[in-house]
């Protein structure tokens, strides 16, 4: 009796997988990577190391960016046309897609994973959609002064369903509570000059939006907001003339490594130590050019670096004990975005004007792999839907 | 009138000037060096501008956005820069004979 149970256990199992087509799966080792030109992704998988699918009519992806779905499921891809699209991953196909604003830049999702919020630079705001739907909860316009909008950078979620960013015309960081996501509540605090980006630390707590039009980093104390933004890194080019700037650096929290932040300094050719406890500058190491992503290993062991144009060719490797750049070498060309596997023992990077994305063991800098792609640019692993401030 | 913008229109009387004698003297890049420009405007202008250029942390570049504006400003703008703002020089990059015809296809329509 027991074994013909079995048996029919079985059979149903077999059963269903063929209905499904597939073997049920997890999701936490895939991913997505943009490639910008065709308006497509490929979808990859980080244990075989190898493109499992190609998505396409996502639109203008010159500038897209991606959020995960808690469950790892779903990727959200914000194009630079305003377009949002909801991509199930195990499906390899695109759930439901809306053009929300003229032209966004990117997003995040709430603490809770229902508010997926877009970051626009036209008309310059915020909008909060329903994680499931899609459906438009409600915006936040970045309206500074009278009539005055700012485009809107840096947003981060933050815990208790806030968002975080800044206001790039307005000078200003604000805070958004989605509480009652139809009704979103704003404070404001002034920032500095030209902010350009942010990040919310690993742990929440701290939100850092990078300066451009001063040299200096905006910090708001988010458990302890009341008290302002307050400016670190201050004169940190030391009135120096800055180099000029190609490329803007990018932010977030993936900076953080071993109690110290990494910075891109803007105009010098040099990333910015911090330590997180005091928030002081410790030491300044020299790299190849005008850093745009300073990216630590999950271990915190490594920090990666990349350039803006013309120096895009280059990466180097900073070993955070020693304290300094340990690796310098040119893996390809247009090296625009990397991402580590989730456990960081390798790096994917894109190499834009080669078409082709690396993989790059980080323990001995060998290429373990590559896929092709069209002009790629953001990888975006699953890993990142649990992480606060994606 | 700012700093930056008595900077930006003495730049522009300057190359208002050099520029009509470039035209004459000057002829359009190889075909060769046209692909190479139009890979840098819409990749790495692109950054700033959109791949598409319609904008984004720069202005929307095209014809329509920039049919009022003088050519001249517009090439001083690409070969000086612009202070007070992002816009960095990009004169390592290329010749202003260059940037003219950068801005000569983008008020038409930019090339693919």
């Amino acid at each position: 009796m027991t074994s013909l149970r079995t048996l029919f256990a079985a059979c149903a199992a077999l059963f269903l997988a063929a209905c499904a087509g597939q073997q049920l799966r997890g999701t936490g080792d895939l991913g997505m990577v943009i490639e910008r030109a065709s308006g497509q992704v490929t979808l990859v998988n980080t244990s075989s190391r190898q493109a499992y699918a190609r998505i396409d009519g996502l639109g203008d992806l010159s500038h897209a960016s991606v959020v995960y779905s808690r469950d790892g499921r779903y990727a959200f891809v914000f194009g630079r046309d305003g377009g949002l699209s909801k991509v199930d991953l195990l499906e390899a196909k695109i759930v439901k897609r809306v053009i929300q604003s003229g032209n966004a830049i990117g997003g995040s999702i709430s603490q809770d994973g229902r508010i997926v919020v877009a970051q626009n630079y036209t008309p310059g705001g915020i909008k909060a959609f329903d994680a499931e739907t899609l459906e438009l909860l409600s915006e936040v316009p970045a309206e500074y002064a009278p009539g005055k909008y700012s485009k809107v950078v840096g947003l981060a979620d933050s815990p208790g369903n806030k968002f975080v960013y800044a206001l790039f015309d307005g000078g200003e960081i604000w805070v958004s509570d989605f509480s009652n996501p139809r009704a979103p509540t704003t404070s404001r605090y002034p920032a500095g000059l030209q902010p350009y980006d942010g990040l919310v630390t690993p742990d929440g707590r701290y939100f850092l939006a990078g300066l451009f039009g001063e040299d200096g980093v905006a910090i708001l104390d988010l458990w302890q907001p009341e008290k302002g933004a307050r400016k670190i890194l201050e004169n940190y080019g030391r009135g120096q003339e800055k180099l000029p700037v190609f490329k803007m650096p990018h932010l977030r929290g993936w900076s953080v490594a071993q109690g110290k932040a990494y910075l891109p300094a803007i105009g010098r050719h040099e990333v910015l130590v911090v330590d997180v406890a005091t928030w002081k500058e410790v030491g300044r190491i020299p790299v190849r050019g005008q850093p745009v992503f300073v990216m630590a290993r999950p271990d915190g062991r490594q920090v990666w670096v990349n350039f803006a144009f013309p120096d895009n060719g280059k990466m180097d490797v900073i070993d955070t004990l020693a304290g300094k750049a340990v690796r310098a070498f040119e893996p390809g060309k247009g090296i625009l975005h990397m991402e580590f596997s989730p456990r960081g023992e390798h790096l994917w990077l894109s190499a834009r004007d080669d078409n082709k994305v690396l993989i790059i063991g980080t323990e001995r800098f060998d290429t373990v792999g590559e896929i092709a792609a069209a002009s790629p640019s953001g990888i975006f692993f699953t890993s990142r839907a649990a992480r606060i401030g994606f | 009138m700012s700093r930056s913008s008595l900077v930006f229109a003495l730049f522009s009387a300057f190359t208002a000037a050099a520029s009509g004698a470039f035209a004459e003297a000057s002829t359009a890049p190889t075909p060769a060096r046209q692909k190479e420009l139009v890979h840098l405007v819409r990749q790495d202008c692109g950054s700033c501008h959109g791949m598409t250029l319609q904008g984004g942390l720069g202005p929307a570049l095209l014809p329509a956005d920039l049919k009022d504006k003088p050519a001249e400003g517009l090439t001083a703008t690409i070969y000086y820069g612009r202070p007070g703002t992002p816009m960095p020089p990009w004169k390592q990059f290329m010749t202003e004979a260059e940037a003219a015809w950068i801005v000569d296809q983008l008020m038409r329509e930019f090339p693919k």
